[in-house]
């Protein structure tokens, strides 16, 4: 790991200025992501800004019936809130997805949005790689590109973002709240917060230097079945090869409507609202437009049918009220 | 030679080693120290119930912390990067990865490791059922998936469910299929784990 000073933050813009004022200087909240990549010396800060003690870890009811998700709870307390287990249960369902019991009691809301690509390219520091060393080439283009993105990917960049919340966040349309280094707050739909790798695929949101996420808000509940179903290579404690989040309205023994974002697929949590108008047609067609575009590589052609298959039963299991 | 324990004779031979490589060692710190200058941050712990301020380089991990700077070495390095859970420990009494930590986050904090929760003479029921069970083989992940389970075990009774829990709105209840899953982040390369979810159930004064 590279030297670092450090400090503790003392309110939100006070650390949106600390990081914005200082070349090289990081959040650090959770960490776990973070300082992964600073032992491999792929993220190298001069300086921490130590975020934990700024007191962004309530969840709150909204006036309009939603949720305010303070950037620095828990995954593991996101999870278990009453009120999104009642009334978000594809967020809880994601989240418990995801990582491992240790993990989830450490990362955070905002860091599990902001984590970074687990490409083994990626993560091998003796290979070219645009995202960690831009314009030195993608060794995952022809390389052991299984786990890769089938969709939304460059020339550049292949790798997939592998947050399960954020895909439940998709499907919810959850808010961003940020606060800049001037104090000035703004509000970012999640869908926009991602960016897709293009040439630049080192810029992996839309926030500003020194920006700092200081919520999630989430709009009233959506009435209807929630489903989370992730596919992956063992059954615990893997990222996924493909996954879906469902919300799904069911009329009689059919599934009427809904939404789905999809995980595994591509640079940003995925989600075609198009798509979603044919979801009482069936899978197929759903799928037909979800992976209208797709380019596969060598190694990752499988995805394409997994993705119909995960989508089939997904909406099979809802339709007959047999998935939890 | 009873009263020798497994540690005392670890530390022997280890400063055997260290004596005879001594000149590596300085190297290797030198090396690190070009262009890489450290400014020490004085951080206090609260670690199985003893106060301690240490002065820390910030790149410190909680595990280098409790491992090096206090000799707390029940507490295991394996992978170092968040994955086998060797080193897991509980702060605040939750349970986290501590290599996946910088010991200057957690000014204040109280820490439990394995040297805290039972004593030679009085075993917490986990290290008990663990040897009951024979939940280990080589022994190396044992204090971590033995502290692994104690948070497991905590947050249970806090009702916090898992991705295997049928009904998120019920009361967690801990099946061998939900310890299975809830100590997913626990490797052990002996494969231990059917002894390991056997002590845990037992522990946790669950049915099998």
């Amino acid at each position: 790991m590279r030297s670092f000073t450090f400090e503790r933050a003392s309110s939100p813009a006070a650390a949106a200025k600390a990081v914005a004022e200082r070349p090289g200087a990081k959040f650090i909240a959770g960490g776990t992501n973070l300082l992964d990549l600073m032992k491999l010396q792929i993220e190298t800060p001069t300086h921490l800004v130590d975020v934990n003690r700024l007191g962004l870890d309530a969840i709150e009811a909204t006036p309009d019936g939603g949720l305010r998700i303070g950037a620095l709870v828990r995954n593991t307390d996101l999870a278990a809130d009453a009120r999104v287990r009642r009334d978000y249960a594809i967020l809880s369902r994601a989240l418990l997805a995801g990582a491992s019991g240790q993990l989830r009691n450490k990362a955070t809301t905002a860091g599990n949005l902001l984590q970074r690509t687990r490409c083994p390219y990626f993560y091998e520091t003796a290979l070219p790689c645009n995202k960690r060393a831009p314009g030195s080439g993608c060794a995952a283009i022809g390389g052991l590109n299984r786990n890769q993105a089938v969709l939304g990917a460059s020339e550049a960049c292949i790798a997939t973002h592998p947050s399960d919340m954020a895909i439940a966040m998709r499907a919810l349309d959850a808010t961003v709240e940020t606060v800049s280094p001037d104090g000035a707050s703004r509000a970012i739909p999640v869908a926009d917060l991602h960016r897709l790798p293009g040439d630049t695929p080192e810029i992996e949101t839309i926030l500003a230097a020194g920006e700092l996420i200081t919520a999630v808000t989430l709009p009233p509940p959506a009435p209807g079945v929630h489903v989370y179903r992730k596919v992956r290579d063992r059954a615990s404690y893997a990222f996924a090869t493909v996954s879906v989040a469902a919300i799904l309205t069911r009329d009689g023994g059919r599934i009427s409507g809904g939404r789905l974002a999809f995980g595994g697929l591509a640079h940003k949590p995925w989600r075609v609202e198009a798509a979603e108008r044919e979801i009482g047609r069936g899978a197929e067609a759903v799928a037909d437009i979800v992976l209208a575009g797709a380019r596969t590589s060598e190694h990752n052609a499988f995805k394409l049918p997994l993705v119909r298959r995960t989508l089939a039963v997904t909406l099979t299991e809802a339709a007959q009220g047999t998935r939890r | 030679m009873n009263d020798i324990d497994r540690r005392t004779i670890l530390t022997t031979a280890t400063i055997g080693v260290a004596a005879l490589v001594n000149g590596g060692f300085s190297a290797v710190a030198e090396a690190q120290a070009v262009g890489d200058p450290v400014q020490a941050m004085t951080t206090r712990l609260t670690v199985n119930g003893r106060n301690h301020s240490l002065d820390l380089d910030p790149r410190t991990t909680l595990l280098d912390a409790l491992r090096e700077h206090l000799g707390l070495t029940g507490t295991k390095k394996g992978c170092d990067q968040g994955q086998c859970g060797a080193c897991t420990v509980l702060v605040e009494g939750r349970r986290i990865n501590a290599c996946l930590s910088l010991a200057v986050m957690h000014e204040g904090d109280a820490i439990t490791t394995i040297e805290g929760l039972g004593t030679q003479g009085d075993l917490h029921p986990l290290q008990r059922a663990f040897i009951e069970h024979d939940g280990y083989q080589c022994g190396y992940c044992t204090p971590g998936q033995i502290m692994s389970a104690a948070g497991l075990l905590d947050e249970v009774a806090r009702g916090v469910p898992s991705h295997v829990t049928g009904d998120l709105t019920a009361a967690a209840t801990l099946s061998d299929e939900e310890i299975r899953e809830r100590m997913s982040g626990n490797i052990c390369r002996c494969a231990a784990y059917p002894n390991i979810v056997a002590a845990i159930r037992d522990a946790a004064g669950a049915p099998s």
